[in-house]
């Protein structure tokens, strides 16, 4: 058997996935990209696309050629000095990274995540009641998608009352570097400073409060014999990617069901849908958008030659809507069966908050399913632009009590 | 093509044939098979894909990692010796999986 043949012909395309546009817009051009060829490049940034979900899927899997450890934004680490120390999880390759990982996913089990159910329950259905009994016009994003995570995570984390404000710029700030360095990068860089400061602050071993996540990871990181720095490191991960991809998704969730009356209808009359309804927002909004990877060696990619130290730029939201894989893509449907989306990314990068994000997201959503009638939008949505995720600055909306 | 069977709780036997390297968790969900909820989409993160392998398919199977371990330590339905996640385990011969009352 002959080698398949290797063509020369990608698409070149002149779109510029940070700009503006495309970010308030994205979904038109993900559709344009995927149909363009399974690898495409961006002339613009000399990088490959991968759009569709086959491809995505098998780049995510293959994490030997396709390495996290040369920066998983624009970036090549390789030849520009990283702004900030590597993480130790998301930007490292096996056996550094699967060490690291090991680390966190022996704290952060399935039975860990049951006993903060409860807990969590309770916070989610006085926050929807209080903000639903006030009637008039609410902001979607400030009252609900901002208040919820901004309570159960800090204090989970073992973090102070005060200071929680730097969290979103933080996590704003990192989710901006991976793009290139545009308006968003550079003021991300300058409003971020500040809280930079505090959230390392509260990385150093001996911070966060005694009990919470923060000390978990600091002790069973010492036990893995990580020095000081290097337990500092591992819980900044979850201060920079555990604050505002939340927010994000639930801001999405209220969005997507004011949108779609019947299918709030749905969530209300099975309160049990909440689960599968916040699924179904991750793959339908995916709050992060792109992830890049870079080539380790030269290699080969459905029929495209791709050579060594190329980077790939992974578009997971297009993925999550391609009518190859999911039958009526750009439908909202909280019935559907979502799990096996790319919207937490998959292999051994899988997101780590993955089972926390979907428990914040589910008790939230039940929450509103038990405490609102109605919910109806009452002003335009403000997208928040950000060169990774996908959210919202505010959604003015009217919601009714049940 | 290797066949996976599928015992459910009730008794009810479903036969799949699949690619050798297919997971028997996405042998199940690309075909509809009920009991294997995968929320996770295979990372060994959720422990929703949780099976207990027939006794004669137990040997040759590939070893449990430590991270399929501590999961397994998390299923809903009791943890038995021959419990595994079905997203760990790829099809190179027949097999047969009993699935467990419940996964979440
Ligand atoms: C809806 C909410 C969330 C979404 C959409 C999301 C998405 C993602 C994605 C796509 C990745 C893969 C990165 C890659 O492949 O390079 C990832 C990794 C990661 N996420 Fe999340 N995430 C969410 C919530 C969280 C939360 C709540 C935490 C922390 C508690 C968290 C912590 C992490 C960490 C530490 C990694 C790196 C894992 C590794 O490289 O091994 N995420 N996330
Ligand atoms: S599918 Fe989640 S652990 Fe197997």
């Amino acid at each position: 058997m002959t080698a398949q043949p290797v063509t020369a012909a990608v698409p070149e395309l002149d779109l510029d996935p940070f700009s503006d546009e495309f970010l308030t817009d994205p979904w038109s051009a993900h559709e344009l990209m995927r149909e363009a060829g399974p690898v495409f490049r961006l002339q613009r940034y000399g990088v490959y696309g991968v759009a569709r979900f086959d491809e995505v899927a098998r780049v995510l899997a293959d994490h030997e050629t396709y390495v996290s450890s040369r920066g998983v934004g624009l970036s090549d680490f390789a030849t520009e000095k990283p702004w900030r120390p590597p993480s130790l999880l998301l930007e490292a390759d096996p056996p550094h990274h699967t060490k690291a990982r090991h680390v966190v996913t022996g704290i952060l089990t399935p039975n860990l995540l049951r006993s903060l159910k409860e807990g969590f329950q309770e916070r989610a259905d006085e926050l929807v009641a209080r903000v639903a009994a006030r009637g008039g016009v609410i902001d979607g994003v400030t009252d609900l998608a901002e208040a919820f995570p901004l309570q159960v995570f800090p204090d989970f984390v073992g973090l102070p009352e005060d200071g929680r404000e730097n969290l979103l710029p933080y996590g704003s700030m990192v989710f901006n570097t991976f793009g290139p360095r545009n308006r968003h990068f550079e003021r991300a860089l300058e409003r971020g400073a500040k809280a930079q400061e505090w959230i390392m602050e509260q990385c150093q071993p001996g911070v966060p409060v005694p009990g919470g996540l923060g000390e978990k990871i600091h002790t069973a990181a010492a036990e893995a014999g990580y020095g000081p720095d290097e337990q500092a490191r591992l819980l900044r991960s979850f201060l920079s990617a555990g604050v505002d991809t939340t927010v994000h998704g639930i801001g999405n969730a209220l969005q997507c069901l004011a949108a779609n009356p019947e299918q709030f209808a749905a969530l209300s009359g099975d309160p049990s849908l909440a689960r599968s309804a916040f699924e179904e927002t991750v793959r339908f909004s995916s709050p992060v958008q792109t992830f890049f990877r870079t080539t380790s060696r030269e290699t080969e990619l459905s029929g495209v030659a791709l050579p060594e130290g190329s980077k790939v730029l992974m578009f997971l939201a297009a993925a999550n809507r391609d009518p190859r894989r999911w039958e009526k893509p750009n439908e909202f449907d909280i019935r559907r069966k979502a799990a096996g989306h790319v919207g937490f990314g998959f292999g051994v990068h899988a997101c780590l908050g993955q089972m926390l994000a979907r428990l914040e997201g589910e008790c939230f959503l039940t929450a509103l399913a038990r405490h609102v009638a109605s919910i109806e939008p009452a002003g335009e949505p403000v997208q928040q632009l950000n060169n990774t995720l996908r959210g919202l600055d505010s959604l003015p909306l009217r919601l009714t009590a049940a | 093509m290797p066949k996976v069977t599928f015992i459910q709780p009730d008794g009810m036997e479903t036969v799949l044939e699949t690619d050798t390297g297919t997971s028997v968790m996405r042998t199940a969900v690309s075909r509809g098979v009920p009991g294997i909820v995968a929320e996770c989409g295979g990372s060994a993160m959720c422990a929703t894909c949780h099976v207990y392998v027939e006794e004669p398919y137990l040997d040759g199977l590939p070893e449990i990692s430590d991270v399929e371990d501590e999961m397994l330590d998390c299923t809903s339905s009791e943890r038995c010796p021959n419990s595994r996640l079905s997203c760990q385990l790829k099809v190179a011969s027949d097999i047969a999986v009993r699935l467990p009352e419940t996964q979440v």
